[in-house]
Formats: C-alpha cells, structure tokens, sequence
C-alpha cells in the first residue's frame, strides 16, 4: 500500500474526471488521479465537438492555448438513402465570433492538454494505472482503491467514479447495473487525413472555420442510429453508431456500415484521396433519464459517461461531463471545506445541483426520445429517408408533369408506405418525445 | 555504482504521415514514446542498481515535452531525471548530440558523483543511426561495448565488467576496465512496470533541467545546427514504381493452374532462376545418389 | 492572377553550414576510401559491394579508390588486398598487427584515423554491419567530420560533394544528407543495399603498408572468447537468390510452415515481416525489412505481407517480387512484379506442389 493519503481518488482521466480533478485540484485538495490509458485520451483518439460553454465555466481562458481544430460555423443535417440525400445546411456569419460555441477537436490532443491543466492546478496525475476495486471499511464506506501496479492500494476521503461508459469498477462495486443492449450505441470512426487546403476546398471554408455533417437514413440500414463527419484542420473524422442491441439483432458489422457511409456518393467525394488512420471503436450511452444510476454514496460519486449523462438526441456528451465533472468536484470541495463526512446524505447536495443544471433538465425532457426512437426504428431509419428522397426527386425533376399531380404523387407514395395515421402518429409521438 | 542511462523521446514511427504535397512529416497528433531500444537499456541500468546498490540517472536532450519521457522513466524506477533542453541543441547531428551529452554526463559525474557506466539504446527509431553512443564514450574516453546481449560480470572493486556482444558471425566475450559506454541489443531484457508507489514519486518528482550554460557545455558552436558537419539539403518520397504488379491468373483457375502459371511467368522473365532451380534440383539428386 | 514579383527560391535556410566554405586544410583531401571489413579469413561482401559503388564515385570525381585492409596476419591481409582490386580499388592501405587479430574498438579507430590523418582522403566507406557501426562512430567523432549512417544512394554533386541519401523517419521519407565543410565525408551502407560489383580476375594495385604505433598493454579492452554462430543466417538470408517470406497474412505460427515448406524445396531461404518477429513465429534474425535484413535476391516470394514502407525498403532490390494477398489493394501491390491475388494458404502449397512436379520432372529426364 502506498503511505501517502489523498483528499480524493479520481478514477479516469476523460472530461468528466478532468474537470472533477481540476475543480477539487485547484481548490487546493490534494487529488490523486488515476487512468489506465498510455496517457490520457490515448483510449479517445478521434475528432469530437466541443461544446464551449462547459469548458468556459471551468477554464475561462482555454482558447488562448487549447488544442482546437475549427470552429463550427455550418451544420448540415442530411437524411440519405442509398444514392441520395435531403438535408438542411445551416450556416452563419454569426459564427465567426469572437468566442465561438463549438469546435472540433480531436480527443487524444484535447485531453492531453486538459490534463495538463489538471496537473497545473496542483493534481497528481498517473496513467498507465488501471484501478481494479474499489476498497470499502467495515461500514462499506468507499475509503481507497487498488491499482494493478504492485503496492497498489491507495486510499483517499472520497472516490470519484469517472470512468466512462464502460466502467467496471462502478459496475463491480454494484453502484450500478451492467450495461443494457439497448440502452448502448456502439459507434466505429477513422480519422481521414487530407491536407488543410484541399479540406476547405471541399467543405467551403477559410481559416479555421469548420463544417459538421450528421447524417441519418438508409446506411443504418433499419437500425437506430446516425452517421457523423467533422472537419479538423488536417483531417476529417468520420463514423457511424447504432444501439447495440440493434448490431446483435441485425447481424450487421459495424465497421461494414461504415464502410458503406463512406461510399454513399455524397460522402465518397468528400473523402476521396485521404490517408486513413486510426480506426476505432467506442461505446456512447443513449439510454437517457431512465437508464441514469444512483449516483453517489458512501464515500463515491460518479460523473460522466458512466453516469449515462448523454443526450442523444442532440450528441452532447463531454459537456455535460464536464458539468457533472464539475458539480461534483464543487460538491466535494464544499464538504471539505466545512469538514463534513463523505456520506451519502452530504454527498446528495450533487445530485440536488445537477437537477439546477441543463444536465438533468435535458434528459428529463427527451427522456422518451430513446424508446420512440427504438419502437418506430424500421420506418425512421429506412422508409422515411426513402421517401423523403423520392418526394424530393419527384418535385425538382422537371418532366412536363403539372405540380398538382406531382404533389398527389408523393402524398400518396407516403400514404401507401406508412399509411395517414401512422404517418400521423409518429409525427405526434416525435412530438411529443422532443417537448 | 552511479549510472547514467540516454534516452530519447521520439515520435512513433508507425504513425507518421507525411504531407503528399510538401512532402513534410505531419506530426500533429502522432504520440510521442520512449524509443524502445532504450528501454532494454534502462531495465539493464536498474538490474545492475537492484544488484550492486548505487543510482541511476536518466538523461535525455530534447524540446521541454520530452519530460514526459524522463517522468516515465521515473516511474520505471529511475532514481533522477536530467533533461537538456535548449534552443542552441536544435538540430544537432549525431555529432553535436554526442557532443552536448558527454557534457551533461560530466557535469552529472561532478553534481551526483563518479559516472561508471553510461548506457544508452542500439539506436533510435528516428534518427536511426546508432552512432550517438559511440560519439559519448569517444567524446568521453570511455570504453565501448556496443551490441551488448548480456552483461556477464560487474566487478565494482577491480572496475572490470564482462559482457557478450553480438558481433558479425557469432558473440563476443569481451572484458574491459569501468568506466564504459554500453549500448544494449534489443531482446535482452524486458521493462519492469514499476510500483505505484514509483508511479506517485515520479508524478511529483523535480526534474532537473539544465541548458546548455549549466550543463556546463563548454562550447555552444559545437552545438545544434552550427556544431553539425552535416547538411540535410533535401527532403523527399520514394518514388513509387512506374507499375503495379501484373495479376496472375484468371477467373476461376484452380489453385494447381494458378501455381503453374505464376512458376510460367517467373521463368519467362527471369530465365536464370529456372536454370538456378535445375541446377539445383539436380545438385540434389545427386546427394539422393 | 496577381502581378507581383515571383519570389527567387530561397536555399533552404540560409545557415552557416549550408554554404560550402571548405577550409584551406581540407583542400588537400583526395581519393575515395572504402574500409574491408575482414574477419576470420574472409573480407565481409558489404565491402566489395561498397568498392562497387566507390568506383563509381571515384571516376566521377576522377581520383583514385582505396581499400583499408587492418588485421593481424600480413599474409593473409596481403591476399585480401588482391580481392580488392579484382573489385575495382587501386590500390590499399594495409596495417598489421597483431593486436588488430580480433575486432576491438580501440586499436581499430586508432588504424583508421591515423590513416586519414596521414593520407587524408575525401570520403570514406563502411559498411553498416555491427563491426562497421560500432567503428565509424567512434572514427568520426574521433576526427570530429560529419557521418551519414544506413545510406541508400551515394553521388557526388556539381560542387564535388558526396550526397549521401537515406530513409528518415521510419522510412517515410528519404534525405539526402552533405558534409560540407569537413573532410572526410563518411557514410555507411547496409549490406545488400549496393550491387556486387563484377570481379575483373588479374586487376592488379598497390599496397601502402603503414604501422599501427600501439602496445597491447595500451589496449583495455580484452577478448576472452569467440562463440560463432551455429545456424548463421546473418549471412545467408542477405545473399540468398531467393528468399520466400511470410507475413501476418498467414495466421497463425503453424501455417509458417508453408513458407518453410517452398522455401525447402526452391533452396530459397524463408524470412518474415516484423510482427511475426514480435510474435515469436521466427526469430529476429529472420525479419526482413527497414530494422531487419535487407535482401536482394533474384525472386522475392512474399505471402500474406502487406507491404508497409518498412518491408518495402528491404526488398525493393529484389530482381523479382511475386506478391500473394488476398486484398487486391494490398500496396505490396504497387512495387511487386507479380501479383496471386488469392489466399496463400492454399497458394503456397500449390506453388510447393508445383515446382517439385516441374523440376523432380527433369530429374527423371536427366
Ligand atoms: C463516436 C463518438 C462520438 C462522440 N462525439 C461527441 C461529440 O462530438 N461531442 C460530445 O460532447 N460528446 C461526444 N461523444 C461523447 C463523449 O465522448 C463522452 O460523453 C465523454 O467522453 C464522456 O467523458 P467521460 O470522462 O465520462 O468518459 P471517457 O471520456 O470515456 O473517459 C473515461 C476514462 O477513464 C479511463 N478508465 C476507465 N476505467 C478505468 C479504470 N478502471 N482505471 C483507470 N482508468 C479507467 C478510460 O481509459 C478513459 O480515459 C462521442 C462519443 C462517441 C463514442
Ligand atoms: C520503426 C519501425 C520499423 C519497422 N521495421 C520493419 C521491418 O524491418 N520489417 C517489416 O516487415 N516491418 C517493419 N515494420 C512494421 C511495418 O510497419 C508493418 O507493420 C509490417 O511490415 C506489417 O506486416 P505484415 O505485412 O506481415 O502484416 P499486415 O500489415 O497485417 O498485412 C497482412 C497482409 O496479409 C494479407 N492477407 C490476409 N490474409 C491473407 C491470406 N489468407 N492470404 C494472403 N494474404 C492475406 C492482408 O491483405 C495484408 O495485406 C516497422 C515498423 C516500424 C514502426
Ligand atoms: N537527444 C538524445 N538524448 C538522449 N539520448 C540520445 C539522444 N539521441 C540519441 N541518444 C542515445 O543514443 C542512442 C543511439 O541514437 P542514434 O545514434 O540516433 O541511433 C539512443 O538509443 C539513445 O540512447
């Protein structure tokens, strides 16, 4: 066992432990941070966004020397089938202010520097170090952990539980269930390296402006699940997730679909001539509200992507790691502070926080959205791209056919496909699931 | 026994990319690693500490970030880390490298004690030259034991080591007198993981930092660019071959038709393996006789 | 189109060491040095290769090409020195000594850099072989000149420098690499990266003979034994006419076999990639490629290898490559000859099948 002793154990070093570690780090807390990666982000090497206002809250001044790629100044919201796409670009000006809202970045580069900041705030920070249990007293209480390096327990007043979706150590402990099929996607991404110049060419843009595609349709192939590509400055990132129950139903190989993306004719000339690196996969959470565990205890909090915190509706994910990284590092703070137990009943004022937030707001609200999405996946991931597309084709070919008819025709090709009321019903139960 | 082990941080070579236009190396985002033929080198280092009590210093010359090479080695159970870093060692060549780090090496000698053995890797994944160790024990006058498989015998009272080195055809035994320069063979040992307890003091640990005035260099234009004789004047992709392979075969052939028509091709256009092949074939059929 | 003035193309730079400015005691540096490596009787094949191409550079600057014969056995190093201009020198330089029997750091540097210091040439050779490695490293340093290590390509440029090319980063790239303004120019040269030169039987030289001024009592550094290899494929591998080779594309250890298996019946050697090394199916003497042997055999026979700038880098002087991979795109592809796109494991014993049936067939008709 290691004889120094630690005001708090962080267990992972992605967002959300990083902003834990920083905010209890720069308090003045002595922390210890453990992460089993080479270093961290060596397990998240691919592009992401990053969402500004959660990083802003705990590093005011991250842009003068954070890793970012670009700003996003154009989303493009595409619904494809198999050779075609409709889809909404919206683009602005406005973005280009002069503290925008969102980036790309890529992950491995991004949390290397966030660790550093970790570090600079005062925290140890050791990777290449997986912890394995978490050690209890007599009470239960959570009072240390045991790493796989030899002399490897150490312990600490309180653990924070940052270890992402997958985590084991939560899961071993019995603070929270094993992950459920349906409440996973598993999403598949390669890093595409194309020169910086050719890259804006494409996608239309100067300096460090950047575009985003997210993209659903007939390249799921009927299953729930949407396709991503970001523009770094030197590479695209390109992937596709689906729920995994829907991989283990459906057969399908993850990396076949993204394959298939990748040579759907809007997208292949995009890519075209790029060197290809990094191919990797990784879990994303999209169970929602109803899949969030308990959240603290005697001893323990958990943040982050093992907290469920993602809301897939809008792929927000390490911002509200961050948050929940945060909150709970305040939480601690304050106890520590007034010299008060790590219990359960201290450490619930995190959660009663979180609820203030836009964390627990937003999955509140789109807590129905996963179900709708699951039940009505065969119509929202294949028939409608197919018909949405088909409208489109037949409104803007030109052929001597009158409007009217033309408008009769896809009404009724829609009519046919799902039927008034089912088209109807979803539409109300979409609905419903985004109030 | 106080040692001193080289070591240096270098991209990792599987993951470079290189710019198709300009033809420069594209380092964003490419990790950077300990170059693994130190590694055997510094788990050799600290056997020989774990065995015969003493410290061992690591060094390396580099940009402010190959500290986190220098912490790893820490972890793996260093006792003291020295990085060199100044903008006067930019661009050195392996002359200049060996020059600015046999005066770090003297100048550690003098703060923590006696140098007996320098170690450092074969070579590195980078550079790739092999010769920066021969330039320290030149530079320092020590003995050289490059191509080391096994260190056979320390004798820290008669200054004498014994060691196997690969040599061409076969291995060496070779004893000579403390101090020496000893570049270790791939293979020979494997890195220990180091405890946590190593891990934390690594963490924390104050890595000394020295440029090129308080390492005591005695000449910074034998440094850097102005201290290397050589020159890189280009850069440049190897040119790809004008074609592609010729596919043999076609469609449904069998395995046996594919086979005789690849050995077909072979001896069409290049007819001295077939008679090379004959000639050997009837060589053993000779031996049958 | 703008109208502004093109730019002129800067030299890259602009420092000190770019420009030539050899100074005035360099000026009298001449000839073309090439070092024979010779040991237990027999000069090293990587020293007529780079006698080959130090010919070539010697014609080129119009100067002559010498050989650096050190050893313990006049005698012996006396008939080396005719091998040596049967490949094109013109004369060697030739120590003796019996402290120079065995390969030692020390006596060696000091042979060679007296020499230069007595005869001072403008470039000098060695091969990269574990001798030639540990050796020009300490020569170069010792005389302080600039040394290009693992070259691939030498020529001497308009100015009468040596340019000296060679993989950099992982084989990524290539640099070619001068040293201007220091004399001698020294680069080492794998083996098999340069062509055997053809013997031209009865091309006589000169020996200079030269004393090496040292005592053995002056020399630390002692050779106690010599265990030589039993199974040395340090040699074999790098001179074999054909080699067959394997790469992850097989499998498994098991299947390695079958390499095995072609290789027996060709008298070929076998060889692999990397990761077979690192996974233990052969051992590391057997890799091919960049941190490997360099082959240059008549056919080059490769399964299941991907190809990546590490292997190709070894290979690429093979007469003929014959490639099998099941992915068509494979970028073995791009600089093979030949090409079975199919899958080796049933490939390769087909091959086996076939070249016993064609050659066992002549041995029934001779
Ligand atoms: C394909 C994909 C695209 C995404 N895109 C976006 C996006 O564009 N924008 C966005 O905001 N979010 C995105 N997300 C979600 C986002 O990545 C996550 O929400 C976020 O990374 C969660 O942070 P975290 O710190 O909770 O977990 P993680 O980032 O997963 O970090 C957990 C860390 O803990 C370490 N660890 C785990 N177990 C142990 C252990 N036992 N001991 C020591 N260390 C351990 C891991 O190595 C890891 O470094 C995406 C996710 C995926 C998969
Ligand atoms: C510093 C450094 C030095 C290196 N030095 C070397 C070196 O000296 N030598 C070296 O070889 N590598 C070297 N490498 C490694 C090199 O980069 C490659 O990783 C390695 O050559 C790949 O080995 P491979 O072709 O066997 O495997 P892979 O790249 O995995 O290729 C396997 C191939 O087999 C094909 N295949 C699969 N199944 C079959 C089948 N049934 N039949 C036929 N084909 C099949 C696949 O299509 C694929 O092309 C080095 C790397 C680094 C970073
Ligand atoms: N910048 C450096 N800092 C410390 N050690 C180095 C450095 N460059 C080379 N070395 C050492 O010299 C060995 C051979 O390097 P090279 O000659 O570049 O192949 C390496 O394995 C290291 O041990």
């Amino acid at each position: 066992m290691v004889e120094e002793r630690f005001d708090a154990i962080v267990v992972g070093a992605g967002p959300s432990g990083n902003a834990a570690a920083y905010t209890m780090a720069k308090e003045g807390l002595k922390v210890l941070q453990l992460e089993r990666g080479e270093y961290p982000g060596s397990k998240n090497v691919q592009g992401a966004i990053l969402y500004a206002d959660a990083l802003e809250k705990l590093i005011p001044g991250f842009r003068e020397d954070a890793p970012l790629e670009r700003h996003i100044i154009e989303q493009r919201m595409w619904m494809l089938d198999d050779t075609s796409y409709t889809g909404v670009h919206y683009r602005s000006e406005d973005f280009n202010e002069e503290r925008p809202n969102r980036y790309t970045i890529i992950r491995a580069q991004f949390d290397k520097w966030f660790s550093q900041k970790v570090r600079e705030a005062g925290a140890t920070v050791i990777c290449e170090t997986t912890v394995k249990e978490l050690i209890r007293n007599t009470q239960g209480k959570v009072i240390g952990v045991l790493t796989d390096r030899d002399e490897g327990a150490v312990m600490a007043d309180v653990v924070v539980l940052a270890e992402g979706v997958n985590g084991l150590v939560g899961q071993r402990a019995g603070l929270r269930d094993e992950l459920k099929p349906d409440t996973v996607a598993l999403a598949v991404k390669e890093m595409h390296f194309l020169p910086r110049e050719t890259i804006e060419a494409r996608f239309n843009l100067k300096g460090d402006e950047g575009a985003v595609i997210e993209a659903m349709g007939t390249v799921t192939s009927g299953m729930t699940g949407t396709a991503f590509l970001y523009t770094n400055q030197e590479s695209i990132s390109v992937g596709i997730g689906c729920l995994v129950s829907d991989f283990k139903e459906s057969g399908e190989a993850p990396y076949a679909l993204l394959e298939k993306f990748k040579a759907h004719p809007a997208i292949r000339p995009l890519l075209a001539g790029s060197e290809v690196k990094e191919y990797a996969a990784h879990l994303i959470p999209e169970g929602g509200y109803n899949a969030i565990p308990s959240l603290f205890g005697e001893g323990w909090v958990i943040v982050g992507d093992a907290g469920q915190f993602v809301n897939a509706a809008h792929r927000e994910g390490s911002n509200l790691a961050m948050t929940t990284g945060r909150i709970a590092g305040e939480t601690i703070v304050r106890l520590n502070r007034t010299r008060q137990e790590f219990s359960a009943t201290n450490l619930a004022l995190y959660k009663k926080r979180l609820e203030e937030t836009f964390v627990l707001k937003d999955l509140k609200k789109y807590r129905k959205l996963p179900g709708f999405l699951h039940g009505n996946k065969k119509a929202l991931f294949g028939l409608y791209p197919q018909l949405v597309s088909k409208a489109a084709q037949t409104w803007f070919r030109v052929d001597g056919t009158d409007k009217r008819s033309k408008e009769k025709e896809i009404m009724a090709a829609f009519r046919k496909s799902r039927g008034l009321g089912g088209l109807l019903g979803d539409a109300y139960r979409l609905a419903r699931a985004w109030r | 026994m106080h040692i001193v082990v080289c070591i240096k941080q270098v991209p990792d070579s599987a993951q470079i990319r290189v710019h198709p236009v300009t033809n420069t190396i594209m380092r964003q985002g490419v990790p950077t690693i300990i170059n693994p033929y130190d590694l055997f080198a510094l788990e050799e280092a600290l056997r020989l500490r774990d065995r015969l009590g003493g410290e061992v210093t690591v060094l390396t010359m580099g940009p402010p970030m190959a500290e986190d090479s220098l912490r790893k080695a820490l972890t793996f159970g260093a006792d003291r880390a020295v990085l060199l870093t100044d903008r006067f060692f930019a661009g050195s060549d392996t002359l200049a490298t060996s020059y600015a780090l046999s005066s770090a090496i003297k100048k550690i000698g003098e703060t923590w004690g006696p140098v007996g053995i320098v170690f450092a890797g074969k070579q590195t994944i980078d550079g790739d030259t092999a010769q920066v160790g021969p330039g320290i024990a030149t530079r320092m006058g020590f003995n050289q034991l490059t191509y080391v498989a096994a260190i056979c015998d320390v004798d820290t009272e008669k200054g004498i080591v014994e060691v196997e080195r690969r040599a061409e055809g076969g291995v060496q035994v070779l004893q000579t007198k403390l101090p020496v320069l000893i570049t270790m063979l791939e293979g020979s040992n494997e890195m220990r993981r180091g405890s946590l307890t190593s891990a934390l003091r690594a963490a924390n640990a104050e890595i000394t930092t020295w440029n090129a005035e308080a390492a005591g260099v005695p000449d910074v234009q034998s440094c850097g660019l102005r201290g290397s004789p050589t020159v890189v004047k280009r850069v440049f992709a190897p040119t790809p071959r004008a074609e592609r392979a010729e596919e043999i075969g076609k469609p449904g052939m069998s395995f046996e038709e594919l086979a005789d028509a690849a050995m077909d091709e072979i001896f069409a256009r290049h007819p001295t393996v077939e008679a090379d092949l004959r000639e050997f074939a009837a060589g053993q059929q000779e031996e049958w006789r | 189109m703008t109208d502004a003035p093109q730019k002129k193309p800067q030299p890259a730079g602009g420092r000190a060491g770019m420009r030539k400015e050899l100074p005035e005691h360099f000026k009298a540096y001449r000839h073309v040095w090439v070092f024979i490596e010779y040991e237990h009787g027999a000069i090293h094949p990587v020293s007529l290769e780079l006698l080959g191409e130090g010919r070539k550079l010697a014609d080129k600057l119009g100067v002559e090409l010498a050989g650096l014969l050190v050893g313990g056995d006049r005698e012996e190093l006396l008939a080396a020195a005719g091998e040596c201009w049967e490949h094109g020198a013109d004369l060697t330089y030739l120590i003796a000594d019996p402290i120079l029997e065995h390969y030692r750091n020390q006596p060696y540097t000091k042979a060679l850099t007296d020499l230069v210091n007595t005869f001072k040439p403008e470039i000098l050779l060695l091969g990269a072989t574990t001798l030639g490695r540990d050796l020009a490293g300490s020569v170069a340093t010792t005389l302080a000149t600039g040394l290009t290590a693992d070259c691939t390509e030498l020529a001497i440029d308009d100015e009468r420098s040596l340019a000296a090319t060679r993989p950099t980063f992982g084989g990524s790239l290539l640099c070619t690499i001068h040293t201007l303004n220091f004399r001698p120019q020294m680069a080492t040269v794998r083996p098999r990266v340069m062509a055997m030169p053809q013997r031209e039987a009865g091309r006589t030289g000169r020996v200079v003979e030269h004393p090496l001024d040292m005592r053995e009592e002056d020399i630390v550094t002692k050779v106690l034994r010599f265990i030589a290899d039993r199974d040395s494929n340090e040699v074999q591998l790098a001179y074999a006419d054909i080699v067959v080779a394997g790469g992850l594309g097989l499998r498994s250890a098991e299947n390695f076999q079958l390499v095995k298996d072609l290789a027996r019946v060709l008298g070929a050697e076998y060889g692999g990639s990397r990761p077979l090394v690192q996974k233990g199916w052969i051992t590391s003497d057997r890799q091919i490629g960049q941190t490997g042997k360099t082959i240059r055999p008549k056919l080059y026979i490769a399964a299941g290898i991907s190809g990546a700038i590490q292997h190709r880098v070894g290979v690429e002087g093979a007469d003929m490559i014959l490639a099998i991979n099941t992915d068509p795109n494979a970028p073995i592809l791009d600089f093979a000859h030949l090409a079975i796109v199919a899958d080796a494991l049933e490939v390769l014993p087909a091959l086996t099948r076939a070249f016993s049936r064609r050659l066992s067939v002549n041995r029934l008709a001779g």
